[in-house]
């Protein structure tokens, strides 16, 4: 009798809990912001919650948001269902495509790599904190005005890197800095060309101001 | 109501035109002459919907989330040919959230793909479906499986339908015409090649699903990410015995299609099931290695040509065979190899090879970009044979009167006769670089006669609708200018409701034909509501309705008579105005192909054997050009695609376990920004002749060329001619060795 696969291919999150062994060590295994140069082992006194809903407060896009979420529930998952805050898309669900890109404490991460009790702690800006249809961020209004869309689906990720890449580097921002910065992002529709040219019109806006 | 004869100048702004009588419908607007000056239209506008969707408020189907939801998602077969002996959904139905568990497969039932759903399963959260899906067991037979084209074609390979081998070679994929065989034999001059092509996946970042909702009182309601939402109303009706007016389809932005989504799958027929029996919303989208593995294809190829030439440089004959693999389905693998240059003898025997993998689907230029890549290779190697350039042995060979002009604008940009002066391979040192072209053909002059309707209130909102869906080319936009540029007044006026069946019915997304197809009838009811203004104003102003001008929104008549389009329609009844706008059959046109070129110029590492593709210039035509802002991300986007397609995709078989080996956009590689180059969209704005706006379509012939350009530069670089794609380090190393 063979297990049927579900078409996900890969291995699930829950069971990575289990494989990980206690609790506390799959969360920093799961987490690369807090694992890097840590000890990923016991020790760390971190508490072991789950496999139930646990409360968590988020503090996303400058306001807090009390949810209860499965342990294996991930970051992207919970803005989307959770919070309604469906900018970020889940594409490849294993930090490929950048669809899912959101803000950690100022910093671009792949919200599908990040549950949601790790973040815990952390400042979450969506694209929706950027800016808004009315009020738009200088490097939303750039992509509007170079076209730097088609369908839009990986709009938002690539919104988040550049905007972090216009932040970061400002008017020094060249075309090859922009293109590492977003180089973790992927495009189906081809709009690479105008993304580029809108990101560094909005650094060069930035310029002006 | 009888037909009125215009004639009109139709052709190239600034190219070749010609003059051609039509008759225009009595209710139609009078076509658009390449001479017409007009004011919105052919001007640079933002897309409508690029604010939302760069601020994140855009809602797609995978974005809706209703209230008490459930979700759908199936266990899919890993095998790709088997025997489904048993199921057992206990385990699973005794998982907490799990809500229902829907059997798609009897025991006994063949799968003859990896992927094929066998059970669905609804639960009350995405957790508790994971756990579902994993608590499904079931037990298959395993069978011999095939699933590369050339393993299928083998004599005694398993057949995907018992009933038949798995080669079909249809009435389609026969073409002759003169006596190819004699003409080769006696060319001047003659190439052979066999040329590859890899399946490619569509791979839309938005993946195939719906959502469907129970209104309450029998209808339901459903979200689709799809190209089609009159495919998805009558799919859904007829997997829920309903009528068409029962389902109401909303798809108000789309993530992507490329020709892979139209009509429903066993995905969305489930979600319907689940939803009318919970009677709840259910939402259904697949996951991304479902969407690699079942959700379409563009076909490999192996095209076997012959292309021969006489003394004066004229292409004299082609023939040649072509395998290809459609999945496990029968025919819709051929590639369009003989189009483009006036070849008087012809002999191509098409032949599709089912496959036990995932069915193709139709995607952007279907057969083309295979067809192309081949065609465009062997002429490049016959002009190499006659020492001629490649680029004036085009010419020669090409009737299409704007592809010519096309050629020369395109060749003086990316400035061919300078580059083209070092020959083939004789550049010096580790990296070579050279330029190559490629020719891009399609027909898309549109077709139906789809309806769009058109109010305006006195207060003067206008608002123009149908159902037609927005899959990121720019549809909503065009609607808008296309009224505005009849009434007068700003696009940014105009409200523009698409996306949902509640309105008229709109043309599906395919072949390019969603512009010419529904602009039209949106300029046609421009025309129709601009009439019933001026009639408004002739009671008012007591003149004859030729009497009144209209500029910048602005009416006037003589006597000093001036009326702004909101003082115009503050006449306007409290019941409003409403008109439809009908397309026309379409009238003659200036030439029933579009035409298009495009230049690659590439830099080749021959230790390392990557190919960087730094340049492409790209021409096309696609009639009038509404809004050459969007238009020009359509090239850009088509290039892009193309590029990807020479160099990178591929999908990988396991050919003993028949399952795919790179399902993942990590291991499905296509092209990043980092590998993008600088890309020149021009674009040749004509008037078609074909409808009363002139315009024709632009999606798919922009991704025709891309890879033939790119590897024909590939031989200017290296003197080696790539056979096979995608263009890999490893197959390009191999064939710079094979030629030393």
């Amino acid at each position: 009798m063979a297990k049927g696969s579900d078409g996900e291919g890969g291995v699930r999150r829950r069971d990575l809990f289990k494989s990980a062994g206690a609790a506390a060590a799959a969360s920093a295994f799961l987490n690369p912001l807090r694992a890097f140069g840590q000890e990923a082992g016991g020790g760390t006194g971190t508490p072991s919650v789950g496999p139930g809903p646990v409360e968590i407060a988020l503090d996303v896009n400058g306001g807090e948001r009390k949810l209860a979420v499965e342990p294996r529930r991930t970051l992207l998952d919970a803005l989307r269902g959770d919070m309604d805050l469906t900018g970020a898309k889940r594409v490849c669900d294993r930090g490929t495509c950048g669809a899912c890109t959101v803000w950690m404490n100022g910093k671009p991460v792949y919200s599908c790599m990040v549950l949601a009790v790790e973040a815990e702690g952390s400042e979450i800006t969506t694209v929706e904190g950027l800016g808004t249809p009315d009020n738009m961020h200088a490097v939303q209004a750039a992509f509007v005005a170079e076209d730097a869309l088609q369908c839009g689906f990986c709009t938002p990720g690539f919104v988040m890197s550049c905007a972090w890449a216009v932040k970061e580097h400002g008017t020094e921002l060249t075309d090859e800095t922009l293109r590492e910065s977003v180089c973790g992002n992927l495009c189906r529709c081809g709009t690479y060309t105008h993304v580029v040219a809108a990101a560094l019109s909005a650094a060069r806006a930035a310029e002006g101001e | 109501m009888v037909p009125r004869k215009v004639t009109i100048q139709a052709g190239a702004t600034g190219g070749p035109t010609k003059d051609i009588t039509v008759e225009v419908h009595d209710l139609d607007a009078t076509p658009w002459g390449a001479d017409a000056k007009l004011t919105h239209v052919g001007r640079d506008l933002p897309r409508f919907d690029g604010p939302v969707k760069a601020t994140g408020a855009a809602r797609y189907t995978y974005d809706i989330f209703r209230p008490n939801m459930a979700y759908c998602r199936l266990v899919r077969s890993p095998h790709a040919h088997a025997v489904v002996t048993s199921v057992d959904v206990s385990a699973a139905r005794r998982v907490p959230g799990v809500l229902d568990v829907l059997e798609l497969m009897r025991t006994g039932g063949r799968i003859t793909f990896a992927g094929k759903g066998v059970v669905a399963v609804c639960a009350e959260t995405e957790e508790a479906l994971d756990d579902g899906l994993h608590a499904i067991e079931i037990a298959y037979e395993v069978l011999p499986t095939a699933v590369t084209t050339e393993d299928a074609a083998r004599a005694g390979a398993p057949r995907v339908d018992p009933k038949r081998a798995n080669k079909v070679t249809t009435k389609r994929g026969v073409q002759k015409r003169g006596d190819a065989a004699k003409a080769l034999a006696g060319a001047h001059k003659k190439v052979s090649g066999i040329f590859r092509t890899a399946v490619q996946t569509h791979s839309a970042l938005e993946p195939h699903g719906c959502v469907v909702e129970p209104n309450g009182d029998g209808t339901f309601t459903v979200w689709a990410s799809t190209q089609g939402t009159g495919s998805v109303r009558g799919g859904i009706a007829k997997a829920l015995g309903l009528k068409p007016n029962e389902v109401r389809v909303i798809s108000e932005h789309v993530g992507g299609g490329f020709g892979a989504k139209f009509g429903i799958d066993e995905w969305d027929r489930a979600a319907a099931l689940f939803a009318r029996k919970l009677d709840r919303p259910v939402k259904s989208m697949i996951s991304r290695r479902a969407e690699h593995l079942v959700a379409g294809n563009r076909p490999d190829s192996i095209q076997d040509l012959s292309l021969g030439c006489d003394e004066k440089g004229n292409l004299t004959a082609l023939a040649g065979t072509v395998l290809g693999t459609p999945g496990n389905g029968a025919g819709g693998a051929n590639a369009a190899n003989s189009r483009v240059y006036r070849i008087p003898n012809l002999d191509m025997t098409q032949s599709s090879v089912s496959t036990f993998t995932g069915r193709q689907r139709a995607f952007r230029a279907p057969g083309h970009p295979q067809g192309v890549f081949a065609l465009e290779g062997a002429v490049d190697m016959l002009a190499h044979e006659m020492g001629a350039d490649p680029l004036a042995f085009r010419l020669q060979n090409d009737p299409h009167p704007l592809r010519q002009a096309q050629w020369r604008l395109g060749a003086e940009r990316i400035g061919w006769d300078a580059k083209r002066k070092v020959a083939p391979g004789a550049g010096a040192g580790p990296v070579q670089r050279g330029v190559g072209c490629g020719a891009s053909v399609w027909r898309s002059s549109g077709r139906g006669k789809w309806v769009v309707n058109l109010e305006i209130t006195r207060e003067g909102s206008v608002t123009v609708s149908n159902a037609v869906q927005d899959i990121g080319t720019g549809t909503r936009t065009i609607l808008a200018i296309l009224v505005a540029e009849e009434l007068g007044i700003a696009p940014g006026r105009v409200t523009v409701r698409i996306g949902d069946t509640a309105s008229p019915a709109g043309p599906p997304s395919g072949g390019s034909t969603t512009a010419p197809s529904i602009g039209p009838a949106a300029r046609g009811a421009g025309r129709r509501a601009k009439e019933r203004l001026l009639e408004l104003l002739v009671g008012e102003w007591e003149v004859a309705s030729d009497a009144i001008r209209i500029e910048n929104g602005v009416f006037t008549a003589s006597g000093g008579k001036r009326a702004t389009f909101d003082e115009a329609c503050a006449l306007i009844g409290p019941e409003g105005i409403t008109v439809s706008g009908q397309r026309r059959r379409n009238y003659a046109g200036f030439h029933n192909e579009t035409a298009g070129c495009q230049f690659a110029e590439v830099a080749v590492d021959t230790e390392t054997g990557i190919i960087k593709v730094e340049r492409v210039v790209a021409v096309h035509d696609a009639g009038r050009i509404i809004d050459p802002l969007t238009a020009r991300s359509q090239v850009v986007g088509g290039v892009i695609q193309g590029i990807s397609y020479a160099l990178y995709e591929e999908r990988q078989m396991d050919r003993n376990l028949g399952d795919m080996v790179n399902p993942t956009l990590d291991t499905y590689r296509i092209l990043g920004i980092r590998d993008c180059p600088r890309i020149d969209a021009l674009l040749t704005t004509m008037s078609s002749g074909f409808n009363n706006a002139g315009m024709m379509g632009l999606g798919e012939p922009t991704t025709v060329p891309t890879a033939a350009a790119v590897a024909n530069a590939v031989f200017h670089a290296t003197g080696v001619r790539m056979l096979t794609l995608p263009m890999t380090p490893r197959t390009v190393l191999a064939a710079l060795r094979g030629a030393r």
